[in-house]
């Protein structure tokens, strides 16, 4: 891992500036932020360990959690939101009984909110890795997620 | 040299002075929570608010960062201020519903009980003033912890939620803390700060046989100040 | 450098280099060939135009017709409710709804015969009439698309295109014929004021730049759209991303800056990825780097993306992200043109501001002032969105009415329902009532009635929209996004919305209002930056325009719309229920009984708990809600 994370952070030149790219990068290749990889970025960088921590639980983008496999996202801007995502959301939690935020325990899928991925004409959208499902209800909540498990 | 108006009074004051300073160099009273002189102004806790004035433009800043300006015009008590300074203490009085520092404060403005639902009152002492991380950071330079996550989760704690790595037990977190939010306690020989989940050796006087500063903050002293290495084996007192 | 190949020319010395490229290029474009743009905007990807172009790319090799067309993968076409969209020239017939079983037919079709293909027309939504020609689409007529009418023209990753069409001439103009303070002054003029929301003088930030002490500047690109609904910055970066990079390039020999930064929001996966590629051309092209077209003008750009955070749209905040810290604003009793980025002078602008540069610089400050109001002049771009018949992105006059805009453009509500409100400004807007529809869409009009421009995004909302539920909706998204710096957003926001909660629970009281005013004075005048003391605006603007809904909310426990759980309940219309059974395998709580063959069935309230399941799958109506 010590490698991988050196790499990265030589890739931008170890600027202390692009600590949230660098950051993304690592998130990017393990799926989240290892403790090891933070505090190699903190050695390397010369940045304190409290200063990389702070800046990893500020941004949304960042999980300091395994995250699942497939990672679905539902969008909940406001077109969505007047369309009824409040309720595709609600449903999918019951499906997959978790939370937003939080992974199944077979590590399969987690599930995030965006709030907007600018499909507003296909509102309700939800993302699961790339592939985007417009015009969502909660009829087609099952079948949808069962192509992912 | 700038002149400026605060309420009411003719004030000079130099280029590059906040109007808190000026204002407390010439005895007007400014309440604050998050501001302190050993560190750099930080504008969180808002309760050191004024109305400025130039020519007919009125807003509400927060004196403790903005500039002194020729000809500005400072209201430290207006209705608005008070106003806003009294909601600001409810809203910390609802995090802090127990807290005898705020609720001295809020007593002191006239509130008894915050407007909010009593379900809804929360017992904390912490009102994320950012202190104890900013003395860490600019005064100790040690920067062990740091204020974590976002928005009404954000709190000061140690990296990982786990016991402070980089921290040398100085206890200036503690000391700085204006609610009493951070709990540390020297027992006999050892010094724990619980927030960041530390215990510390105490170092032991030669003379006197007093346990009195943690060794870590001494051996980090030693090592930035280039001290000779027998330097705190007598504690102060018996110096 | 034509559009099948992909090599490079030698990079420009000069503006004569440019001018001859362009040349060249303008006269590859004048060919027999047939044109077929295809949108591959985001908001197209859900319709799967992936696929759809590369069906085009093998049908046009399997009917031997590479010699006779060209296929344009572009960017937003704007009318994104009728996506996929496929534009053929000549004629500029349009196509939307496109499905992958329709290419072969459309290259057999009009692209060989010149014969139209009915179904794939857009028809006029009064009359039914079936529309050939772009320009006659409802939609397109009173829109003034300037800046996003060019996503038509070009493929947003060929420089060629981007060049072809007169890309990099204000550049050139700018460097060989004017100088910095002759640019400021052209940009001062036209009147073009901060498309990012606040509305600032563009030209008034830049001298102020350019003046600040100190030798090193910095122009920044706010790329961080991150008013939930609005996608207006996404549709024009990823569809024209060189557009904003001349504008750029042009503001930074203006100012006087040698770096620029270009901070995109980590949601948005192909602006980021095109501006890469755009970036990487200008480069290899010489309109990046050194000695700039032989004016000896240095100039590097950066691109870095945001982390997913709302608040690194406030410019403090955004440059506090891009010097590796929390993304916490900062007081700006001192400006960021003075002290910014690394404490130096910096010039901060959203997408749209920089993309009208060139086009400002290429027709001059005259001509652009003949659009607008007095006070706003240009074009604006906007996300339709919402209960609105064309979902899309917009480009407006400023001056046009909220009402052209919804009704004209829009094509009023969906699904035959009452308008109620419409949203501009995102968590820092207002919802604006019918009795404002005449509203010109103009900086100072839309804050006077208690809203504001925004970044672009318009949501349409009617008569199911809850007002209440949307100001619970904009602060519990604030609640989330606030940094948690100041004492009074952190918390304040977070009293307002549990306030809110209760409302909507039907658990208001008669001086709920009035503490939501109270706040809302306090986070408007305490709060550390603007997330915070805007943030109260949706409530106080449907407090204001919305009234009656809140005391229903309270007084009655009851919430008109339909939309607030605790206030509703679901029944069945047993003249509309056969029995068929699908509310019942589709509620999760087994709530809903069979009766019996072709009984209506039954629900039991005791056990529902307002999903909506039975609702949404019903295609009978024969699941009422109240």
């Amino acid at each position: 891992m010590n490698e991988k994370v050196k790499a990265i952070i030589s890739k931008y030149n170890g600027d202390k500036g692009q600590l949230v790219s660098i950051l993304q990068d690592i998130q990017t290749e393990y799926h989240y932020l290892p403790k090891e990889a933070l505090i190699k970025v903190s050695e390397t960088m010369a940045i304190p360990v409290s200063r990389v921590y702070d800046v990893a639980t500020f941004f949304r983008a960042f999980s300091l959690e395994p995250r699942g496999k497939h990672l679905i996202n539902v969008c909940l801007g406001t077109a969505c939101h007047v369309r009824g995502a409040a309720r595709i959301l609600e449903e999918i939690e019951r499906n997959l009984a978790i939370k937003r935020g939080e992974t199944t325990k077979d590590r399969k899928l987690t599930l995030e909110t965006v709030n907007c991925m600018g499909c507003c004409a296909v509102g309700p959208a939800v993302k699961i890795d790339g592939e985007y499902f417009g015009h969502m209800s909660t009829d087609k909540v099952d079948s949808v997620l069962t192509k992912f498990e | 040299m700038v002149t400026l108006n605060i309420d009411g009074r003719e004030l000079k004051a130099e280029k590059g002075q906040t109007i808190l300073q000026v204002a407390r160099e010439n005895g007007i009273d400014i309440p604050t929570l998050c501001h302190n002189e050993a560190l750099e102004p930080y504008g969180a806790c808002r309760l050191c608010i004024v109305e400025i004035s130039k020519g007919k433009r009125t807003r509400i800043v927060t004196s403790c960062l903005y500039p002194v300006e020729a000809g500005l015009e400072v209201k430290t008590d207006s209705s608005r201020v008070i106003s806003n300074r009294k909601m600001l203490l409810e809203l910390l009085l609802a995090r802090c519903s127990k807290n005898k520092v705020i609720l001295k404060l809020a007593s002191q403005m006239g509130i008894e009980q915050p407007s909010f639902k009593s379900e809804y009152l929360e017992d904390n002492d912490c009102i994320v003033c950012g202190l104890c991380v900013r003395a860490c950071e600019q005064v100790v330079g040690v920067s062990a912890i740091s204020l974590v996550n976002r928005g009404i989760a954000k709190e000061p704690a140690s990296p990982f939620l786990e016991p402070a790595a980089d921290c040398i037990g100085c206890g200036s977190c503690y000391y700085i803390c204006p609610t009493g939010a951070i709990k540390m306690e020297d027992r006999k020989d050892s010094r724990i700060i619980y927030n960041w989940k530390v215990e510390f050796k105490l170092k032991k006087c030669k003379v006197c046989g007093n346990y009195w500063a943690p060794e870590k903050q001494l051996e980090y002293i030693k090592k930035k100040w280039n001290l000779p290495e027998d330097f705190f084996d007598t504690c102060p007192t018996c110096k | 450098m034509s559009a099948n190949k992909n090599e490079m020319p030698k990079k420009f010395r000069s503006k004569q280099d440019l001018e001859a490229l362009q040349k060249e290029l303008i006269n590859g474009r004048k060919s027999d060939k047939a044109l077929i743009a295809v949108c591959n905007g985001t908001a197209c990807h859900p319709y799967d135009c992936a696929h759809i172009i590369q069906a085009f790319k093998q049908e046009i090799s399997q009917q031997g017709l590479e010699n006779k067309t060209e296929l344009r993968i572009t960017g937003c076409h704007g009318l994104c409710e009728k996506g996929p969209i496929v534009v053929i020239r000549p004629g500029d017939i349009f196509y939307q709804q496109v499905k992958l079983e329709d290419v072969p037919e459309i290259l057999r079709e009009t692209v060989s015969k010149g014969n139209i293909i009915d179904r794939l027309l857009h028809a006029d939504p009064t009359s039914g009439k079936k529309i050939v020609h772009r320009n006659e689409v409802p939609f397109y007529q009173k829109q003034k698309r300037n800046i996003l009418g060019n996503n038509t023209e070009i493929d947003p990753i060929k420089i060629g295109d981007y060049i072809a069409i007169g890309g990099y001439t204000a550049l050139a103009k700018a460097l060989s014929e004017m100088t910095p303070e002759e640019i400021i002054e052209e940009i001062k003029r036209s009147g073009l004021r901060g498309r990012g929301g606040a509305g600032f003088p563009t030209g008034t930030k830049w001298e102020s730049c350019r003046h600040a002490p100190g030798d090193i500047k910095y122009v920044i690109v706010n790329a961080d759209e991150g008013d939930p609904g609005a996608y207006a910055n996404e549709g024009l970066l990823s569809g024209n991303p060189h557009s904003v990079l001349e504008g750029l390039i042009i503001g930074a020999y203006a100012i006087g800056a040698n770096q620029g930064y270009i901070y995109v929001r980590n949601e948005y996966p192909l602006a980021l990825a095109n501006i890469t590629i755009a970036l990487n051309q200008a480069q290899q092209l010489g309109l990046l780097g050194e000695n700039i077209l032989g004016s000896g003008f240095d100039f590097n750009v950066r691109i870095t993306r945001g982390g997913g955070a709302f608040v690194c749209g406030e410019s403090t905040a955004l440059m506090a992200s891009l010097e590796g810290k929390v993304g916490e604003p900062r007081a700006k009793y001192v400006h960021t043109v003075e002290k910014g980025l690394w404490d130096r002078p910096s010039n901060l602008n959203n997408v749209e501001t920089w993309a009208n540069v060139p086009v400002i610089i290429n027709k001059g400050a005259d001509w652009y002032r003949t659009l607008g109001t007095d006070g706003s002049k240009g074009t604006k771009i906007f996300s339709l969105v919402g209960k609105i018949n064309n979902t899309g992105l917009v480009e407006v006059p400023m001056g046009i009415t909220l009402k052209e805009i919804i009704y004209d453009i829009g094509g009023g509500i969906r699904e035959g329902k009452k308008f109620k409100a419409v949203q501009t400004g995102g968590p820092s807007g207002g919802c604006l009532p019918e009795r404002l529809l005449d509203l010109p869409v103009d900086f100072d009009e839309l804050t006077k009635a208690g809203s504001m421009m925004g970044s672009g995004g318009m949501i349409v909302m009617d008569e199911t929209t809850c007002m209440v539920d949307i100001a619970k909706y904009f602060l519990t998204f604030l609640e989330e996004e606030s940094c948690g710096k100041c004492v009074p957003c952190r918390e304040g926001i977070k009293r307002m919305r549990q306030i809110l909660d209760d409302i909507t629970d039907g658990k208001g009281s008669e001086e709920d209002i009035d503490l939501l005013e109270r706040l809302s004075a306090t986070l408007v005048d305490s709060s550390l930056c603007a997330l915070g003391n805007t943030a109260p605006n949706p409530v106080i603007t449907t407090i204001r325009y919305f009234r009656d809904e809140y005391e229903a909310h309270i007084k009655e426990k009851r919430c008109p719309a339909g939309v607030c759980k605790a206030l509703i309940h679901y029944y069945i219309i047993e003249e509309k229920c056969p029995g068929c059974g699908l509310c019942v395998k589709a509620c999760p709580q087994d709530a809903i009984t069979f009766l019996g063959k072709k009984k209506p069935v039954a629900l039991d309230e005791s056990k529902c708990i307002k999903c909506g399941a039975c609702y949404d799958v019903c295609k009978l109506g024969a699941v009422g809600r109240k």
